[in-house]
């Protein structure tokens, strides 16, 4: 099972383009690293000032929802090519994580 | 290319771990399980939100959380996901023993995470008598944020089983899906550890 | 290793199979296990249906009923209906697409053993202080209350072979999507392959909440949670929800094979292409969608609010749509084809009927407002049961006996699966027609006995007939298990002659590499379209190579075995057995130690040489 192999002839370019390419992603993922940083801390913040709960709560969920999409696409890579069908699963798991929590906080009210 | 083939860093594919048919399966497989463990965690959480105010005469969770252990903790895990994205990192560029060490970074700091966690439930358990058998709320919070804490120990040692088994050998098409998997999974429980946080502790302290 | 001809002695074989990782053996060992918890289920059934003969009778006791009931549910869907479906996948979809194996062969043979201990473990209950009780939904509020360790036993043991199932399940989505031969695509998938995928994917997000709830449920009894006991502030609806999020996918995940199944044997046996291919897979994603959004119509009764009621009336009804382009596509399939009547297209025949009254009386269900009437009575019996047994159950005895050849290398006897096949379908419709009536007039389910001059009598004797039927017609088929595996007749590869799939194409029973050159698929039906172009064989896609087959291992075995030992354990320390946690601790070292062992051990599996490829050629063993 031979994928994945390099177009260029010359092993040395090709190391020397993917250690470049690498070394750029890496720096996406320390830039995600910072935001989700300070993502967390805004959260952490937006509790701490007693801001009302029908604002806070809406906004603390899309700060995590923010966080999920920079962990999903940068840290686990699912930005990068052969990742559909992982995706596909994946949001399919979300929708159904979605429905089961929309139905027990409204039709469970006993 | 045969998986146990020595490679240099030249030879190294860009993807090695999907460079493998077993390796695909495996990335493929893997993904699939998060999908499952997605719904695991979100049954989880939907008890919880259904329960989380039947304290049966306990403490509230107001004023039970102890936000600055939990803001500690979320750093912590939070840092072990970027060491373990290092990790991947020199993976890629075939450089065995740094992704060692960044390894052994994640599960110092995913130990941590789980002390602090011990030490929190300690806490509760001893100061405000909030046990899993207190109150419905009490069985949702330990189950939850228990079932996340089993994660990260079932995960501490599935890393360090893999750098003892593989510190002699270094860096192939067997073992690097292995690796990267790990480090999904490493992922995820943090992606876990993010709406934990924000839906039981920070959610909590909205009154 | 290719050696398949040469007589092993007994201890071997057994050996061969506790260590098998072959999907094809793990399909037989499925088939065997799941075959004799559907006679247990039926035995079961047949205590309900003796008890139930008679106003006032005393055949059982009403604690026993329970029991009884609640295994007979939990028996036919956990441990027979499942099980032999994965069966019928094991052995059918690696080679309908064109792979040498699935995916992971170690992860399935853990899938079988899981599954395996479970049912064991849950059948132990009889010996051990008596079957759970509460139904095979264990609603919580009773089943926490039920005594003894019955709940406990249901809980663990549906635990342990629900992550075998969760396994098979991932196992034969990777299988689908990456070990799919050249042409494959996915809309030349054959429909049993399709119907297995969606309904591998509803397990992956199905029985996590079944997880979740039963491991709620084991908190809560065996270690004094409050999930679902009011007093702490916990909600019995909690577990309710639980169930059916697993529960409804569930029924999905059942009856879609046996969609598929009906689909391949309707297509082979009108030697017509199916008629509306694309419509079919469609309709197949659909139902599998829609089959996450309908659980609470289990729940109308318990005072979800119209709004909720209504909302999930409709997704329920919308169902019926994709039901009913399929019922059409099959009409359609035989529509002008050259028909032939074997055995298993009688039952697919048979099939559209029976299954579209259970789909009628569910649209009925759905009507919320009815519901309050139908609810619990004996209508909801005869609606299950036209799903279940003329839906899944058709589908099992069609499917096994269509693929028998395939899988035992023999054919199964045309005239006693025909008698077979007339003694269930009249049994069938004899026992649970007559339950719709008895329902609309009040009798209840669940309940132990019934008295004389409410109007009941006549139909529980008629449905306790049928039921005799319906054991006779297994007699029957268990006759023709063993008359024709020492006489039958030997099978083609081809076995009826009229195969549209790969399966059709390999030796009958396949041997262990599937394909000695993985072949080039060509269009939908791929064995059809080589026969149409004239042609003896499948294209191949490679040259005859060295063939890489992963090793046997007895560690799946071990590691079920590991949690059939702790799950005692930890059933009994609740009793404060002094024994019971040293118990925990030895089933779990013995499971994650084998585990352990899986991971630090490489695996790299071996090769059948070019050379003994061509050596099957010479020795005349098909290939």
């Amino acid at each position: 099972m031979v994928t994945n192999h390099s177009n260029s002839t010359n092993p040395k370019v090709d190391i020397a383009y993917r250690r470049k390419k690498n070394a750029e992603d890496m720096k996406h993922q320390v830039i995600t690293f910072i935001m989700t940083l300070f993502l967390t801390l805004v959260a952490f913040f937006a509790v701490a000032y007693d801001y009302s709960a029908w604002f806070t709560i809406p906004f603390i969920i899309l700060l995590a929802v923010i966080q999920l999409i920079f962990q999903l696409y940068y840290f686990m890579h699912m930005s990068h090519k052969g990742h559909e069908i992982p995706a596909l699963f994946l949001y399919s798991g979300v929708v159904v994580a979605a429905v089961t929590i929309l139905a027990f906080t409204t039709i469970i009210w006993w | 290319m045969h998986v146990e083939e020595k490679l240099t860093a030249e030879t190294f594919p860009a993807s090695p771990e999907r460079a493998t048919l077993e390796g695909k399966n495996k990335f493929l497989g893997f993904w699939l399980f998060l999908g499952g463990e997605t719904v695991l965690f979100a049954s989880l959480f939907a008890t919880y939100l259904a329960l989380r105010d039947q304290v049966n005469g306990g403490t509230p969770a107001s004023e039970l959380f102890e936000l600055p252990i939990v803001f500690v903790a979320t750093m912590l895990l939070l840092t072990s996901s970027l060491t373990s994205v290092y990790a991947m990192y020199h993976m890629k560029n075939f450089d065995f023993k740094k992704m060692q060490i960044w390894l052994g970074v994640t599960v110092l700091l995913g130990l941590a995470f789980l002390l602090l966690e011990i030490y929190e439930f300690y806490h509760y358990v001893h100061h405000y008598d909030h046990k899993i058998t207190s109150s419905a709320f009490g069985s949702a919070f330990y189950t939850l944020v228990g079932t996340h804490g089993a994660h990260v120990t079932f995960g501490l040692f599935w890393i360090v089983t893999l750098m003892i088994r593989n510190s002699k050998r270094g860096l192939d098409l067997y073992n690097a899906p292995k690796f990267y998997i790990a480090s999904l999974y490493w992922h995820f429980i943090d992606v876990v550890w993010i709406f934990i946080f924000t839906v039981v502790y920070l959610m909590g302290m909205v009154v | 290793m290719s050696t398949l001809t040469q007589k092993k002695g007994f201890g071997a074989t057994v050996w061969d199979y506790l260590t098998t990782v072959d999907h094809k053996k793990i399909a037989i060992l499925y088939l065997i296990a799941g075959g004799f918890f559907f006679i247990l289920g039926g035995l079961e059934a047949m205590f309900i249906r003796i008890q139930l003969a008679i106003p006032d009778n005393n055949f059982i006791s009403a604690g026993f009923y329970n029991e009884i009931m609640t295994m007979h549910g939990t028996t036919m869907i956990f441990l027979a209906a499942m099980p032999l479906l994965f069966a019928l996948m094991n052995a059918v979809v690696p080679i309908q697409i064109g792979a040498r194996d699935v995916a992971f062969p170690f992860l399935n043979s853990l899938g079988f053993w899981l599954f395996f201990f479970g049912g064991i473990f849950l059948n132990l209950s009889w010996f051990l202080g008596g079957a759970p009780d509460a139904g095979w939904t264990s609603y919580a509020s009773l089943s926490l209350e039920s005594p003894g360790h019955g709940i406990d036993f249901y809980a663990l043991g549906l635990q342990i072979s629900g992550i075998g199932t969760l396994i098979g399940g991932i196992n034969f989505l990777v299988t689908i999507i990456n070990m799919r031969a050249p042409g494959m695509t996915y809309m030349r998938m054959p429909l049993f392959t399709w119907s297995t995928f969606v309904a591998s994917a509803l397990i992956l997000f199905a029985f996590p909440a079944l997880t979740v709830g039963l491991a709620l449920l084991m908190f809560d009894r065996l270690f004094g949670t409050g999930f679902f006991v009011p007093q702490m502030g916990g909600n019995t609806i909690i577990w309710e929800h639980l169930f059916w999020i697993f529960g409804h996918p569930e029924v999905y995940i059942l009856v879609l094979p046996a969609f598929g199944v009906f689909s391949e044997i309707l297509a082979t046996f009108s030697r017509k292409r199916l008629f509306g291919y694309s419509s079919m897979v469609f309709a197949t994603v659909l139902i599998g969608f829609l089959g996450f959004m309908v659980w609470a119509h289990h729940m109308f009764t318990t005072g979800l609010g119209p709004i909720a009621n209504a909302i999930f009336a409709v997704a329920t009804m919308a169902i019926a749509v994709p039901t009913g382009i399929k019922i059409f596509n099959w009409l359609l399939t035989m529509w002008g084809g050259q028909v032939r009547f074997t055995v298993p297209m009688l039952y697919a025949v048979a099939f559209i009927p029976s299954f579209t009254m259970g789909g009628v009386t569910g649209v009925m269900l759905a009507a919320a407002a009815a519901d309050y009437q139908f609810h619990d009575t004996y209508f909801v019996v005869a609606h299950f049961h036209y799903v279940i047994v003329g839906g899944v159950v058709f589908g099992l005895l069609a499917g096994v006996t269509y693929w028998w050849p395939k899988m035992f290398g023999r054919m199964l006897d045309e005239t006693l699966g025909k008698v077979t096949f007339w003694l269930f379908l009249i049994g069938f419709h004899l026992t649970f027609f007559i339950q719709h009536f008895l329902g609309l007039m009040g009798m209840p389910r669940r309940i132990f006995t019934f008295l004389p001059g409410q109007g009941f009598e006549l139909g529980n004797l008629i449905s306790t007939v049928g039921a005799f039927f319906m054991a006779i017609s297994t007699l029957v088929l268990l006759v023709n298990i063993v008359k024709t595996s020492i006489n039958g007749p030997k099978a083609e590869a081809d076995a009826w002659g009229d195969g549209r799939t790969l399966e059709w194409a390999v030796a009958s029973p396949a041997p262990e590499y599937n394909f000695k050159q993985t072949p080039l698929v060509r269009g939908l039906d791929a064995l059809w379209v080589e026969k149409m172009a004239g042609k003896k064989g499948l294209t191949p896609a490679e040259p005859l190579g060295d063939i890489h087959m992963p090793n046997g291992s007895f560690l799946p075995f071990t590691i079920s075995l590991g949690l059939f030992v702790a799950s005692i354990g930890l059933i009994y320390q609740f009793d404060d057995k002094v024994w019971a946690i040293p118990v925990i601790f030895i089933g779990f070292l013995i499971t994650f130690g084998s585990m352990f062992l899986r991971s630090v051990i490489d695996d790299h599996g071996y090769h059948i040489h070019k050379e003994e490829l061509m050596d099957d050629d010479d020795k005349g063993v098909k290939a």
